[in-house]
């Protein structure tokens, strides 16, 4: 098995998935000639040619919009938004009809939006967001948050099979950090299912993206005073697996939700009230969720660092659910 | 000063057959308008009733702008139409019968009571449910467009706005992109003057809609949009021409909104007079005449045609009354596909 990057896992997996299936095409900003503004379709349009690889203008409504009456017509679409912000411009195409066309009038929209998501680089407001609980609220929509190049091409692959409009977060912060052992042939990563990153009987930490690396740090920190913390890997924020969480949960009995979205209306506050609804009786201390203050993401390198959860953040956090 | 090209009306019965059209297609384009129209009134009369939920509209007045694009259109062809296009639906084979469940909110409506008025397609017939925002179904004809064209077949898609939805970002960027690409597409604006209660000059400031195309890099024509046969020649014009692989066209139906935006509206804001012209150019009755004048249509074909649509009303309101509500039960299916939804025939 070879060892590749985060981003090259995506492009491995929207590769096979083209050369398998000619109805997959790929549209976006600069995703052809250019090959992405972060190349992860670098060499595509050479191989597949320029009307399965388009470049199409700076227009994410046209793109979104378009990406979905193809999928209506057979197609299956991979629309890439240059940066998760971006999507905010076919909002209306994504939620009023790509979500409900199928409830509403039967009719599927199989398109898989690609989301370069995420802060760590002193992108600002409009170059960091994680605004994958915005979508996971809106019925018919899935959103998948993938933290290991395994799993990024798993999961893109299922998202390309799914029958249903996909979002697909991919943290830019990982796509050239994170190396891993990714399978060279074809394989699907079930779209709904956790993944236990780390095993541990005193605290769950459940999260997803890059904040999976986050939890890991800190955990590392927490072996020293002899605490073992479980680090969930949701993978899918919807549908998430409730399942898998309140396991862990029943397991450990404490209980972290991070995420690097900010923090009122994150997808966490959901997680947290499952949490109490359905293992009140297993809890020993009160759901605790760490996130982003309710900001927009800042630029300056400080203020940036005191926007995301940082690992001290979260081994505060466990130190004292710990103690309680 | 205009820059589209304005289309001239449709004089002779022989200006038709070079269109393409022989009498008995000239009956059932009459025939067509006959049962939108009638298909409406009927709901009219349903929601006074109090059995349509919700509110009601209807598309009085742009009988022959619908028709006639819809008639201009292929099978394999695939449309959007909007809430003013009713004729879209019947031309293209919708029973009547579930149109009119679709307004009660029945089960056996296109939608099952999840959506309702014109929200409704069916995929069988080539059309894609529209939805309330305008004009969102452009960026939407342009991806099936899209797939059209990276598959080289000759089919052509068929996007309905209003002249108020001309003022949205989403016309904007589906028009650029299809000019880019040359998409085969048509851009059918059906221009009724009004935007609920806001009059075309506070919606736009080029003398018609159709003078943008020329900034998309395409062709743009206004028709008069009561004029059916004016308008099924335009749209054939330009369906063939995407169809050759020479690129979108824009083509703007001026038409009238005979009634209020929707049933609540009186529409007291529109000029007495407007609603006056309007009567004298209702696009039915203008067919009606130019049919007895240039096709000798006779009394027996007129009252062949109305005692027919008659019936198929008066059938379609007793199957549609007979159909059951909605199962409450039912609330939660659906929300997501699975991969056996996608054998449909647009999916295929």
């Amino acid at each position: 098995m070879a060892e590749i990057t985060y981003l090259q896992a995506i492009s491995d997996a929207l590769r096979t998935e083209m050369r398998r299936d000619e109805r997959v095409f790929v549209i976006g900003e600069d995703v052809g000639v250019y090959g992405g503004a972060f190349k992860v379709t670098q060499n595509f349009q050479e191989e597949f040619g320029p009307w399965r690889v388009i470049d199409a203008p700076l227009a994410e409504t046209a793109i979104v919009g378009g990406a979905t009456g193809a999928a209506i017509m057979g197609m299956r679409p991979v629309a890439e938004m240059q940066f998760a912000d971006f999507v905010s411009c076919a909002w209306d195409h994504l939620v009023t009809i790509a979500a409900k066309q199928r409830w509403r009038a039967g009719t599927p929209v199989p398109i898989v939006l690609r989301l370069p998501s995420g802060g760590g680089f002193s992108g600002g407001p409009f170059h960091s967001q994680n605004p994958e609980s915005s979508f996971a609220h809106i019925p018919g929509l899935k959103c998948v948050c993938p933290a290991t190049p395994a799993d990024a091409k798993g999961l893109l692959i299922s998202a390309i099979e799914d029958p249903n409009p996909v979002l697909f977060f991919e943290h830019k912060h990982l796509y050239r950090r994170i190396k891993g052992e990714v399978p060279e042939e074809r394989y699907t990563t079930p779209i709904g299912k956790a993944r236990t990153h780390r095993e541990g009987t005193d605290i769950s930490v459940i999260t997803w993206g890059a904040m999976v690396y986050t939890a890991e740090e800190a955990a590392q920190q927490l072996d020293n005073d002899g605490v073992s913390v479980e680090i969930v890997d949701l993978r899918t924020v919807m549908p998430w697996d409730k399942a898998a969480v309140l396991e862990s949960v029943r397991k450990t009995s404490k209980v972290i939700v991070l995420h690097e979205d900010t923090r009122t209306g994150g997808f966490g506050g959901e997680i947290a009230a499952t949490i109490a609804e359905e293992a009140f009786e297993d809890l020993d201390a009160p759901v605790r969720r760490i996130a982003a203050p309710d900001t927009p993401v800042p630029f300056a390198p400080l203020l940036e660092k005191a926007f995301i959860p940082q690992v001290e953040d979260v081994v505060k956090g466990l130190r004292e659910l710990a103690e309680y | 000063m205009a820059i589209a090209r304005e289309a001239e009306p449709v004089g002779s019965l022989s200006e038709v057959r070079d269109a393409g059209l022989d009498r008995e297609d000239l009956l059932g384009i009459y025939r067509n308008m006959i049962l939108t129209r009638g298909v409406e009134e009927r709901g009219h009369i349903l929601y006074k009733q109090g059995k349509i939920p919700g509110s009601f509209y209807t598309g009085r007045g742009n009988e022959a702008a619908a028709v006639g694009v819809a008639t201009a259109m292929a099978p394999d062809d695939v449309g959007t139409p909007l809430h003013r296009d009713m004729g879209v639906h019947i031309v293209r084979g919708v029973e009547p019968w579930r149109i009119l469940a679709q307004f009660m909110a029945r089960q056996d409506g296109p939608t099952h009571g999840r959506d309702g008025n014109v929200h409704l397609a069916d995929a069988r017939l080539g059309l894609i449910a529209m939805v309330s925002h305008l004009p969102a179904m452009l960026p939407v004809a342009t991806g099936a467009a899209l797939a059209f064209r990276i598959r080289e077949e000759r089919r052509v898609a068929v996007g309905w706005f209003g002249e108020g939805a001309s003022a949205r970002g989403d016309a904007h960027e589906a028009m650029t992109f299809a000019g880019t690409r040359k998409l085969p597409i048509v851009y059918v604006c059906d221009n009724n003057q009004w935007a609920y209660s806001t009059p075309t000059h506070l919606e736009y400031a080029t003398e018609h809609v159709a003078d943008r195309a020329q900034s998309y890099g395409f062709e743009g024509v206004v028709v008069d949009g009561t004029d059916v046969l004016a308008v099924y020649r335009e749209a054939t014009r330009a369906i063939e021409k995407a169809r050759n692989g020479d690129g979108p066209t824009l083509l703007e139906c001026v038409t009238l909104r005979m009634e209020g935006h929707a049933v609540h509206d009186d529409a007291f804001y529109v000029p007495k007079v407007m609603f006056e012209r309007w009567a004298e150019n209702d696009p039915i009755e203008r067919f009606r005449t130019w049919l007895r004048t240039n096709a000798d249509m006779t009394d027996e074909e007129e009252s062949h045609i109305s005692e027919s649509v008659k019936k198929v009303l008066n059938d379609a309101l007793e199957r549609a009354e007979a159909s059951p509500q909605p199962d409450p039960s039912t609330l939660l299916e659906g929300v997501y596909a699975t991969p056996e939804d996608l054998d449909t025939p647009h999916h295929k």
